[in-house]
């Protein structure tokens, strides 16, 4: 028993920090901007996050500071694809080189430090449950804000009016304008969203699922974050799935290799990449429903004409 | 009107010297215009008139250069869309304003300013849709509706802000004629509640049927202020066209035995959700016939030219037959080959790359039909650049097509002279079979009437011609036989002195039309005759 929650515990921390990532830059996608930058964004969140909980001995400053690096970066893009209209792939990509770069030129003087740990909460009584207990009421405070994105995003894409709006923005920010909807205004807000996402995305990274600070430590996530939102056809249940599985078959693929079946290490490590792209596209298999979901102008940039 | 004071006080509405300039060009030239209450107002003007800028400008989405715009007598700007629904102005786009992957409720709801729930305005629409019988149902997704239904949206969209102007820019476009007196049934309900409506078009009789005044624009300048029932449609014509337009003349060749494309039971299914699937098109077409096909948007319309013009192959080569040879699998350049042209109907990014030049673009489409003619150097097909040129000089000349400089780049030339390039170059190939989109949408009535005159004098050397196109003026010039298409089906080709408006209009909505039980007994009683 006590085995089972430690290995799904993993699985948890596996996920968190895809899930969040991914529900950020689904927000930014059904807005119809493609940022391609998650990856950037999500490795200055960790070593800002990590250097700031060493300087100042408290990891939720930590992480908080990462959520706001990770917004100030978003701004950037925000800035160049938004503003200045620049090419919204081109524009994604360096900040993801940019990202790596900077993180790495920060976080130098950080390298090998043992950090400091975000501390699970647990919350009274639904805690003490069991196996449900331990895994969904005795965790830190970036998994309990992951799950409440899911909600979040849910409710709000779909349940209120700024959420209509954004999704009519994606679907047509031309005729979004035409009603007038502040186009951009609204991408601004959600690119600044899908910032703040990635930056946590990364301060889990470096506080709690291994508390130290290396170099591109972000390791891919950014892209698979990047894919599950495709691949879940912008639909949030589905991200959260997605990442979830990613995370259990990551782990599962470790133990697997530990146990050594044989299986060539090479196939395994890519095990998690295959089945999560399997099982999404089997059930994004309804094309009318993915291409009802699908933001029909993603990567187009706007220029209102005046 | 000089004399005008400015803010006369039953103006609802009134514009005085409004000017718009985009880069050198004067898409509104100091336009006045006044709208009284309880008044239908036309807009007249041609394509490119410059009608859009204006109600761009009136409902907020572009800025005026110069000019005052008053409201109720007080002047006014009118800086966004918000702030015109504010003063009470509505408007239904010519390209909707809708939301393909919302729902029709959700599309209504946004252009709600205040904060009501989702379920409220479903009710409230569907009330209101009664009301004005416009039958809408407001869980329904936008990509699953007619055009008329959209329409329909947008009307209803409009009319829940309570405004008390309504702006409708061409919305009999897309209409069947049936579908378009039911919309001016409710414009005079809405006339009879001491609203306005601005009406766009330009199509004279409607304007000449339920127009109280009439505004006409001509290249950005006021050319006519009138009342649209004393005027004769030549009259009308002249002030929006400026000179007569030369019509068509069909000598009328013969029609030939030798049938030169076909298709048996032709089907292919929806590439996409918001595509429409073709379902068994049965289409003869001899030397010297026009076919005319009419059909409101979006029931199949491009599918069709896109099997027919091989940009999407059929699954059984004998389900399209061009020139006696079976070419359901053969891609665009081989059915080129067997002696084919084709005009799709997008111009810029389909049948023309926008940012090369004409004799580019004529490369591009003839490598394969001219490559004897355009190429040299056996298989380095080098292009000879002066034999293309030259090529696309006779066309220039033949097509009558005006543009600045020598072999321009094709976003250079306005809709109608780029249009009337493309259509001369596959003519210029003397086509046996030629199959064009909406020839001449979007174009103005001099270029359109050299291209059906065009397409006439093709059919008439003895070549078969597809025409498909929403603007039924154009199919009753140069058909000689029409048929209609309707979700994906074709009805049988009949001569065009057998139909009649009313007829095509009932088979436009087709069996499967929205109302079915009352144009069921309509088709009974036509198909009776």
């Amino acid at each position: 028993m006590e085995l089972i929650v430690a290995v799904l515990l993993t699985v948890t921390t596996a996920a968190t920090p895809l899930l969040l990532a991914a529900m950020g830059e689904l927000v930014v996608e059904r807005s119809g901007v493609l940022n391609l930058g998650v990856e950037g964004m999500i490795v200055v969140g960790a070593v800002v996050a990590f250097a700031m909980a060493q300087i100042s001995g408290n990891p939720y400053l930590g992480a908080l500071c990462g959520a706001l690096a990770g917004c100030a970066f978003s701004l950037l893009f925000g800035f160049l694809s938004l503003t200045l209209v620049t090419n919204q792939v081109a524009t994604g990509l360096a900040l993801t080189i940019l990202g790596l770069g900077l993180s790495g030129m920060i976080g130098e003087n950080f390298v090998g430090q043992p950090g400091v740990q975000l501390e699970p909460i647990a919350i009274p009584l639904l805690s003490s449950l069991p196996l449900v207990g331990p895994l969904v009421f005795n965790q830190d405070i970036i998994f309990y804000l992951s799950i409440l994105s899911v909600v979040g995003v849910s409710w709000f894409l779909f349940r209120t009016r700024i959420g209509l709006q954004l999704r009519a923005i994606g679907d047509s920010h031309g005729s979004a304008h035409a009603l007038g909807i502040s186009v951009i205004k609204t991408r601004y807000l959600a690119v600044m969203f899908g910032g703040v996402c990635a930056g946590l995305a990364g301060a889990q990274l470096s506080l709690v699922y291994t508390p130290q600070w290396v170099e591109n430590m972000s390791a891919g996530r950014g892209w698979i974050a990047l894919a599950l939102v495709v691949f879940a056809s912008w639909r949030p249940l589905r991200v959260l799935a997605g990442a979830y599985l990613f995370g259990a078959v990551t782990i599962g693929q470790l133990h697997a290799q530990a146990l050594g079946f044989g299986i060539p290490s090479q196939f395994l490590s890519a095990l998690p990449y295959l089945a999560t792209i399997i099982v999404l596209v089997l059930i994004s298999r309804n094309r009318r429903l993915t291409l009802m979901n699908t933001p029909a102008s993603l990567g187009q940039s706007f220029v209102p004409d005046r | 009107m000089a004399n005008h004071e400015p803010g006369h006080s039953d103006c609802l509405l009134e514009v005085r010297g409004l000017t718009k300039v985009f880069g050198e060009l004067r898409a509104n030239d100091h336009i006045d215009l006044e709208i009284k209450s309880s008044e239908i107002h036309a807009l007249l003007g041609e394509n490119g008139a410059g009608k859009s800028t204006l109600v761009k400008m009136l409902f907020g989405s572009l800025e005026p250069t110069s000019g005052q715009i008053f409201w109720k007598g007080n002047p006014v700007t009118i800086s966004s869309p918000g702030q015109a629904r504010g003063y009470g102005i509505g408007m239904v786009f010519q390209h909707f304003s809708l939301f393909e992957a919302l729902t029709v409720a959700e599309n209504i709801a946004l252009s709600m300013d205040d904060d009501v729930s989702i379920e409220n305005i479903s009710e409230q629409a569907a009330v209101l849709s009664r009301e004005y019988g416009l039958p809408l149902d407001p869980h329904a997704h936008v990509a699953d509706l007619s055009v008329g239904e959209r329409q329909r949206i947008e009307i209803v969209r409009t009319l829940l802000q309570n405004p008390e102007l309504i702006i409708l820019d061409e919305p009999t476009s897309v209409l069947t004629p049936q579908e378009a007196d039911r919309l001016f049934e409710t414009l005079e309900k809405i006339r009879s509640e001491g609203r306005s409506v601005l009406y766009i078009s330009h199509r004279l009789e409607e304007v000449q049927r339920i127009c109280d005044r009439a505004t006409v624009l001509r290249h950005g300048k006021l050319t006519g202020d009138c009342d649209p029932r004393e005027e004769t449609p030549a009259s009308l014509a002249r002030m929006m066209v400026g000179s007569e337009v030369k019509s068509v003349s069909n000598t009328g060749g013969s029609v030939t035995d030798q049938v030169l494309i076909e298709t048996r039971k032709l089907s292919a299914p929806a590439r996409t959700p918001f595509a429409v699937a073709l379902k068994d098109i049965d289409l003869t077409v001899r030397g010297g016939e026009v076919i005319g096909i009419a059909g409101v948007a979006g029931n199949g319309q491009s599918e069709l030219f896109d099997v027919l013009s091989g940009e999407e192959l059929v699954d059984k080569s004998d389900d399209i037959r061009i020139c006696g040879k079976d070419a359901g699998r053969l891609g665009i350049s081989a059915r080129r080959l067997l002696g084919a042209g084709f005009v799709p109907e997008e111009r810029h990014g389909h049948a023309a790359v926008s940012s090369m030049t004409l004799s580019e673009n004529m490369v591009l489409a003839r490598h394969r039909s001219d490559a004897a003619e355009f190429l040299t150097g056996g298989p380095l097909k080098i292009i000879r650049h002066d034999v293309v040129r030259k090529a696309s000089e006779r066309i220039i000349k033949e097509m009558d097509v005006r543009m600045s400089g020598e072999d321009p780049d094709a976003s250079s030339l306005s809709g109608g002279n780029l249009q009337k390039f493309i259509v001369g170059r596959e003519l210029d190939r003397k086509p046996s079979v030629m199959v064009v989109n909406q020839p001449t949408w979007g174009v103005d009535a001099g270029a359109a009437s050299r291209i059906r005159q065009a397409l006439i004098d093709l059919a008439n050397s003895g070549s078969a011609v597809v025409v498909i196109s929403q603007d039924l003026d154009e199919i009753f010039e140069v058909a000689t036989s029409i048929a209609v298409i309707n979700e994906g089906r074709l009805s049988a080709a009949e001569p065009s002195e057998n139909m009649t408006l009313e007829r095509i209009g009932l088979l436009m909505g087709g069996i499967h039309g929205e109302d079915a039980p009352a144009a069921d007994t309509h088709l009974e009683a036509a198909h009776a005759h």
